[in-house]
């Protein structure tokens, strides 16, 4: 294998042809419909489907039917995309049946920007739709990583029969880097035994969301939330740099984390110890290595390109323990590894407070600045 | 003394092994039941209930599942069509149906009957229309008759305020994707014999890969209309029937070459 010089959405595209998907089914939208391109020229030359829907409604709905005959199934968009699929992924996590999403983030609400922001994650950690359910999400800082994230996806999916989504910036779906792709596996020939393929030789399988009765639907909301605490002991995923003798932390996902990653190495060439947690699965969150953190820290700095929504898992998980910052950029800009450096010096030259909000102090912050 | 022996009984009439034994929650007099016993007629009679996957929708019929002995999913509502779109792109062996009602299908589901037409999707819908949502309590739906009262149009559709009823079989009919497309009625027996060979020719184009079919069959929802089933099934003659005619809206050469 070699290193090819990858756009990010392609890379994913073709990662998940290589992972073995059967069909795609989306809608355009930037700035990911390179991958909808992509699925366009590939899935029909592999004979495996492929359908350009008439709406977001119409691709998660293709995939949700995808999905209960058991087939590797996934479909990509972004933000205001992501919300109109909503509806379908709640049906599909209520049916438990496998399926991958990528949502490559741009900047909002309502129809925002198109460029880079990680305006979604309460969308997708604390909400995917209504009812009581999670979804494993993974979010990649490098083309490489959402290569091999994409793979993981699919398998974890299948696993737990649930919803993975791969949670991506904008950058990353339209940046090039060197990665290389995995070799292709085999489509899978036969079909789960839960799957809707034709009752021939078994008695017949019927696949639904609908639990009529309430005691059954407690039942099954019970049996969801057994499976996500399995989910949560096994799936956590994050990556430390500098962490070994650090006494302040920071904590970003997905670019923000690599950006912050050039921040935290110019502090440290400073003399400030400092040290980076990059959260790989947001959901579940790496909660109990930020508890430990508390014992080692003397405060953490959150960062991110959105108002600070992970930031409210982060303090949970602190809960009150040590002082907490944050920063963000918004509204598609990329934060700057100088301004994270900043924060860095800021976080390590003045006292730090339990006190207040961090969300509060940093708006007022932004706005004096502006 | 001569006894004659008993002669066995001679079955002529049974429900279709298709069907479940079972009672439905449908209403008296509803029609659901007939188009139910249609298609399971059909599906024996082709020899295809190991290879059907059904996909039910939202409305009276969101219970479809319970009463047919194949595999079925669960489509939200107005969304069966996209569904039957992913079951079939990835099992293009099995046979898919989709069974959908007027409010499903002519209202919250527009778009997706519309490109499932348009892309030729090779599935079967079976579509009922009975002028009103029957699940939620009999709320005016798009194919409400103008002046027909509904709870939420107690005076009677207003067209000025709510605009005209769509008719789904002749706006299908206009897209080339679509290959069968006709409307029938379970109001009379001939109707219902002529809508049981309307949804054998919707299978039997499936089966061929002749591509998109719909029979449009219309309803009664006695309940809802507020009428005994006699009362509803002249309603439908007299009312619908006119808005509604009766008549094959799309058939291709290719479909039209069927013999059933």
């Amino acid at each position: 294998m070699t290193l090819e010089l990858l756009k990010g959405n392609e890379a994913i595209a073709e990662a998940a042809i290589r992972a073995g998907l059967q069909a795609y089914f989306g809608y355009p939208i930037t700035p990911q419909t390179e991958l909808l391109e992509w699925m366009s020229k590939r899935m029909p030359e592999l004979g495996r489907a492929f359908v350009q829907a008439e709406s977001e409604l119409g691709a998660i709905n293709m995939c949700y039917g995808a999905a209960c005959t058991g087939a590797r199934v996934m479909t990509s968009s972004s933000s205001p995309g992501i919300s109109l699929m909503l509806e379908g992924i709640s049906y599909i996590a209520g049916t438990q049946v496998p399926f991958v999403l990528i949502d490559v983030m741009r900047g909002g609400p309502g129809l925002g920007n198109i460029a880079p922001a990680q305006s979604d994650y309460n969308q997708i950690v604390h909400g995917g739709g209504h009812g009581d359910f999670h979804a494993i999400v993974l979010a990649p800082a490098s083309i490489q990583e959402a290569i091999d994230l994409t793979g993981l996806c699919f398998d974890l999916a299948d696993k737990y029969r649930t919803i993975a989504v791969l949670l991506l910036d904008g950058s990353l779906g339209q940046m090039m880097e060197p990665g290389e792709l995995p070799p292709m596996q085999p489509v899978r020939q036969e079909h789960p035994a839960w799957a809707a393929t034709g009752a021939l030789g078994r008695k017949r399988n019927i696949l639904t969301s609908i639990y009529l009765n309430p005691p059954d639907e407690e039942r099954v909301n019970l049996q969801m939330l057994k499976q996500w605490h399995e989910i949560q002991a096994n799936e956590v995923r994050f990556k430390t740099y500098y962490m070994e003798d650090a006494r302040f932390a920071v904590v970003g996902f997905g670019s923000a984390g690599r950006v912050a990653l050039s921040a935290v190495r110019a502090a440290r060439a400073e003399g400030i110890p400092v040290g980076l947690l990059r959260p790989i699965s947001v959901s579940p969150f790496p909660e109990e290595q930020i508890r430990q953190l508390c014992e080692q820290v003397e405060g953490f700095l959150v960062v991110e390109m959105n108002t600070g929504q992970m930031l409210d898992d982060v303090r949970l998980a602190v809960a009150g323990r040590k002082p907490v910052e944050f920063y963000g950029r918004m509204g598609g800009i990329i934060p700057f590894p100088d301004e994270i450096l900043t924060e860095i010096r800021r976080m390590a030259a003045e006292p730090l407070t339990l006190d207040g909000h961090p969300r509060q102090r940093w708006l007022e912050r932004m706005l004096a600045a502006a | 003394m001569v006894i004659a022996e008993p002669q066995p009984e001679e079955l002529v009439y049974e429900r279709p092994h298709t069907l479940l034994e079972c009672a439905t929650h449908y209403c008296p007099g509803c029609t659901h039941g007939v188009a139910h016993r249609l298609i399971a007629e059909v599906i024996e009679e082709l020899g295809i209930r190991e290879r059907t996957v059904g996909v039910a929708s939202v409305g009276c019929s969101v219970f479809a599942y319970n009463y047919y002995d194949f595999d079925w999913v669960q489509s939200p509502h107005g969304r069966a069509p996209a569904m039957a779109t992913g079951v079939k792109r990835c099992l293009p062996d099995r046979v898919v149906l989709t069974y959908q009602g007027d409010g499903d299908m002519a209202s919250i589901g527009t778009g997706e009957i519309i490109h499932a037409a348009a892309r030729g999707e090779n599935i079967c819908v079976f579509f009922l229309n009975n002028a009103n949502y029957g699940m939620t309590g009999g709320q005016m739906a798009p194919t409400t008759l103008p002046g027909q009262k509904t709870t939420s149009s107690p005076n009677g559709r207003d067209v000025e305020l709510s605009g005209y009823p769509i008719r789904v079989s002749e706006m299908l009919s206009t897209l080339d994707g679509a290959s069968y497309v006709v409307r029938r009625s379970l109001h009379d027996p001939k109707s219902i014999r002529q809508a049981k060979k309307a949804i054998r020719i919707a299978f039997e184009t499936q089966l061929r890969g002749l591509g998109f079919s719909m029979v449009e069959m219309l309803s009664i929802c006695p309940t809802n209309w507020g009428m005994s089933a006699p009362q509803s099934v002249k309603w439908l003659s007299e009312h619908m029937l006119p808005y509604y005619p009766l008549g094959d809206y799309k058939v291709i050469p290719a479909v039209a070459q069927i013999k059933v």
